[in-house]
């Protein structure tokens, strides 16, 4: 089976006549509720009429200046409590516009054609350091670029693109789609090094010295282990590692019972990874209420519709097994037997750094920084949003 | 159940007043019985005469916002059967059909003796009626004949008063609209003796051009000409011109409206302007025979419910309606009230309202707080309209003009509600006399 026929997407594209009988649903509303929801601010009402009359090329020129990494969030924005759920259509009991839908069909027109940006009006003497290629630094890069900055991305992986490439459901954006938005940032004129740890295979007084600032757009640290015994069994996984590995075309055996252990995004993702892997019994637990997890409500309903099983109220107190793991030990008093762990239990933050919001400027001023590292892990559409900002908050700085 | 028996000029009797207009609809026996069948009251036959030989492609529409056929435009001419085939057929037709009503659309050279013969003939096989095409503004008028006739009302005076000499039905004339006062055609037509009008032919026109090869359409090899539009597009300026005909004195007759009927609702509202019957040629080329079935439901149950028994009960009632400007009440007043239960915060009224009219709309501050910097905390939004959202409406410099009411998506939402100035009702001619 192919990776395509396995993860199903998860909202088959629009054929050119459906996106323009879609985009001429939508009013076009004056001061749009839709774009005020959407953290980079895209000019939802204008790309969509776009699209109506048959100008896709200035549509996806609309998304892109407000949010350089259009074709991911198109994908994995939460749309339903951002653009869609704003959309005024609910007020008028009708199903939102498919913004999310619309903006990749704009998108996937542009990348079709080769994905093609105008560059700088003119060179600044400016060079700026990002350091991690995930979303943030990209965003951050693409806008110093836009405004004639040097830009290198340093990242300690080989390929680029963060938790859009490691991290997100295969089933909503993959990887290889990935790929094509860090080349599009890469022509762009931005310089990736990848293979590359800030802070080991070279030293941030390097950056200081080499650069006129630097953009701290990281990620988070490693997967937070649960703390129970038998965590270091075979068959016991991180919830990033396990999505990264079966994303990035690896072999991944699930077993027939599967526990995912959380009660977030990722903890879903994984339950239906496993579930689309072949796993017959994946159960999810959390140790609060349903209505209390941190996961979006439309997660959950896929979850859902998957046959994910799922226990409240439950902590994982133990994990039994010989070589590999056997069962899982919970409080109140039950056990669940199992023949892999999957624990989502989010991941370690060696401290989130603090900056001003406006300007993404710390308190060492050479130093900026958006995404993950900031906001503790959040959507990707808001590492854009923090990466744009900390841009211009550099371009501000240095002129 | 209201009674939609139909009699044009006292003479024509049909079972309602749906009749296929003179075009490919009506263009053989076949169709016209399937036509019936499905309940058509009549069908003006596809206009007989010399045949003729079409191009390839006919047709060509303007779509709006992905409804298509909003306008239809057509470069076909008469008929290009046989003469003896559609008289053959006429006959056919009749027999089986004898309660509906068939009329004959005729169009040939402009001579006593060619007309003289077609009308004959016509008769001969049993047409309940003639309608003499001096209204095809595409093709054939550029052989003298359609709208070359219509445009230069005396030749128009002239061929009707050729046929009325010998014809035996009531004969009507279809009017083109391509003339700057079409009253004039209608008055040369009754004076010329006819006994009804059809109005009105297509439009002059060019739908579009294809971008991509700067060819209009439709496209026949590489060149294009102009065509007549007709369809939904085209009921206003239809409407306008009926209601011009039947309000002149010396136009009036038995009208048959045409002009973008699609629905029942046209239907009613041709013959609220006096029209007899009306006719249809898009709407059966856009959706076949079959909608006839709701015009005839629809028709009959509004006629129920506004206790109209037959359609005389009606016909004309919104004639006296309409005036000229200068009677209308310059005292009357509305305002446009927003009823803020119903609205959805689309704003769509402000910015037509500040662009297009008369700036007194206004949002309820400048900052409207659903501004986001970040992906809430929540797992589910709430979908109320932000009260904030909801604009108001300054009534003192509202002048009434209906656009925001007309831009705004939500039925009910923007009424004009009637503001008394406590003054005597006053035209601009009583004003000014």
């Amino acid at each position: 089976m192919t990776g395509a026929e396995q993860f199903p997407e998860l909202h088959p594209p629009f054929t050119s006549q459906e996106a323009v009988v879609e985009a001429n649903r939508c009013l076009y509303c004056f001061d749009a509720p839709c774009a005020n929801a959407c953290p980079t601010h895209i000019d939802v009402p204008r790309f969509i009429k776009k699209i109506a009359t048959g100008n896709l090329k200035g549509s996806a020129e609309t998304i892109l200046d407000a949010n350089i990494l259009g074709l991911s969030c198109s994908r994995v924005c939460p749309v339903d409590i951002l653009c869609e759920g704003a959309c005024v259509m609910h007020a008028h009991s009708r199903n939102p516009i498919e913004i999310g839908r619309l903006q990749r069909h704009a998108m996937e027109h542009f990348y079709a054609g080769g994905a093609k940006r105008a560059g700088p009006v003119a060179e600044t003497r400016f060079k700026v350091a990002c350091v991690g290629a995930g979303p943030a630094s990209l965003s951050c890069a693409a806008e110093l670029r836009a405004q004639g900055v040097a830009v290198t991305i340093f990242d300690r992986k080989t390929r680029g693109g963060g938790l859009n490439t490691f991290g997100v459901a295969e089933y909503k954006f993959r990887a290889s789609d990935s790929d094509r938005e860090v080349e599009f940032i890469r022509s762009l004129g931005v310089e990736f090094r990848y293979d590359v740890e800030v802070g080991a295979d070279i030293a941030f007084e390097e950056l200081e010295r080499d650069y006129d600032a630097i953009f701290l757009g990281a990620g988070l640290g490693k997967a937070r282990p649960l703390g129970v015994p038998g965590e270091d069994l075979g068959g016991v996984i991180d919830a990033l590692t396990f999505i990264a590995s079966y994303k990035t075309g690896q072999k991944v055996k699930v077993g027939r019972r599967v526990v995912v252990v959380g009660g977030g995004n990722t903890a879903i993702d994984a339950t239906i990874a496993a579930k689309l892997l072949g796993a017959e019994e994946v159960t999810m637990i959390y140790r609060r209420g349903e209505h209390v997890m941190p996961a979006f409500a439309f997660e959950y309903e896929h979850a859902k519709r998957e046959g994910v099983r799922f226990l409240w109220h439950t902590h994982v107190t133990r994990i039994n097994g010989g070589e590999r793991v056997e069962n899982v030990i919970c409080q109140p008093a039950r056990e669940v037997e199992c023949e892999m762990v999957i624990i989502a239990a989010g991941q370690i933050s060696d401290g989130r750094v603090a900056v001003n919001p406006v300007t993404g400027q710390s308190d060492r001023p050479k130093y900026f920084a958006g995404g993950d590292c900031v906001n503790g892990g959040r959507e990707v559409v808001d590492a854009v949003a923090e990466g744009k900002r900390a841009a211009k908050g550099i371009l501000q700085w240095l002129t | 159940m209201a009674d939609l028996t139909t009699r044009f000029a006292g003479r024509i009797e049909c079972p309602n007043p749906f009749w296929l207009a003179s075009g490919p609809p009506a263009n053989c026996g076949d169709q016209v019985m399937r036509a019936f069948d499905a309940g058509w009251g009549g069908a003006v036959w596809k206009t007989l005469g010399e045949p003729i030989v079409n191009v390839s492609s006919r047709y060509s529409s303007v779509d709006l916002n992905g409804v298509r056929m909003m306008g239809l435009n057509n470069i076909e001419l008469i008929t290009d059967r046989p003469l003896d085939l559609n008289l053959r057929e006429i006959g056919e037709v009749k027999r089986r059909y004898p309660k509906h009503a068939v009329i004959a659309s005729l169009m040939v050279e402009s001579t006593r003796e060619a007309w003289h013969e077609i009308v004959k003939r016509a008769e001969g096989v049993g047409s309940d009626g003639l309608e003499l095409n001096f209204g095809c503004p595409h093709g054939m008028s550029e052989r003298g004949m359609g709208s070359a006739v219509g445009q230069v009302p005396e030749y128009a005076s002239m061929i009707t008063e050729w046929v009325v000499e010998v014809a035996k039905t009531p004969v009507l004339v279809k009017l083109t609209p391509n003339i700057s006062d079409i009253r004039a055609s209608a008055r040369a037509a009754k004076r010329g003796g006819a006994h009804g009008l059809s109005a009105i032919n297509t439009i002059n026109s060019i739908t579009g051009i294809d971008l991509d090869t700067l060819v209009p359409r439709p496209n026949v090899g590489g060149m294009s000409a102009h065509g007549g539009y007709c369809g939904p597009a085209v009921k206003p300026i239809a409407l306008h011109m009926v209601q011009q005909v039947m309000g002149d004195a010396e136009s009036a007759l038995p009208l048959s409206g045409i002009g973008g009927v699609s629905t029942w609702r046209d239907a009613a509202e041709f013959i609220l302007l006096g029209c007899e019957s009306v006719q249809a040629c898009t709407a059966p080329m856009h959706y076949g025979f079959r909608i006839v079935e709701d015009w005839i439901d629809g028709l009959s149950h509004w006629m129920d419910e506004k206790g109209f028994h037959t359609l005389e009960d009606f016909r004309g009632l919104s004639l006296p309606k309409v005036t000229e400007w200068k009677h209308l009440d310059l005292n009357y007043k509305i305002v446009a009230k927003i009823h803020e239960d119903k609205c959805i915060g689309c704003q769509l009224c402000y910015a037509a309202c500040w662009d297009g009219a008369h700036q007194c709309i206004h949002r309820r501050n400048g900052d409207h707080g659903d501004w986001i910097t970040s992906t809430p905390m929540v797992r589910e939004v709430s979908h109320a309209t932000p009260p904030e959202r909801i604009p108001y409406v300054d009534e003192h410099e509202c002048v009434g003009c209906n656009l925001c009411a007309l831009v705004c998506p939500v039925e009910g939402c923007i009424t004009m509600e009637r503001v008394d100035q406590g003054l005597a009702p006053q035209s601009w001619a009583e004003r000014t006399a």
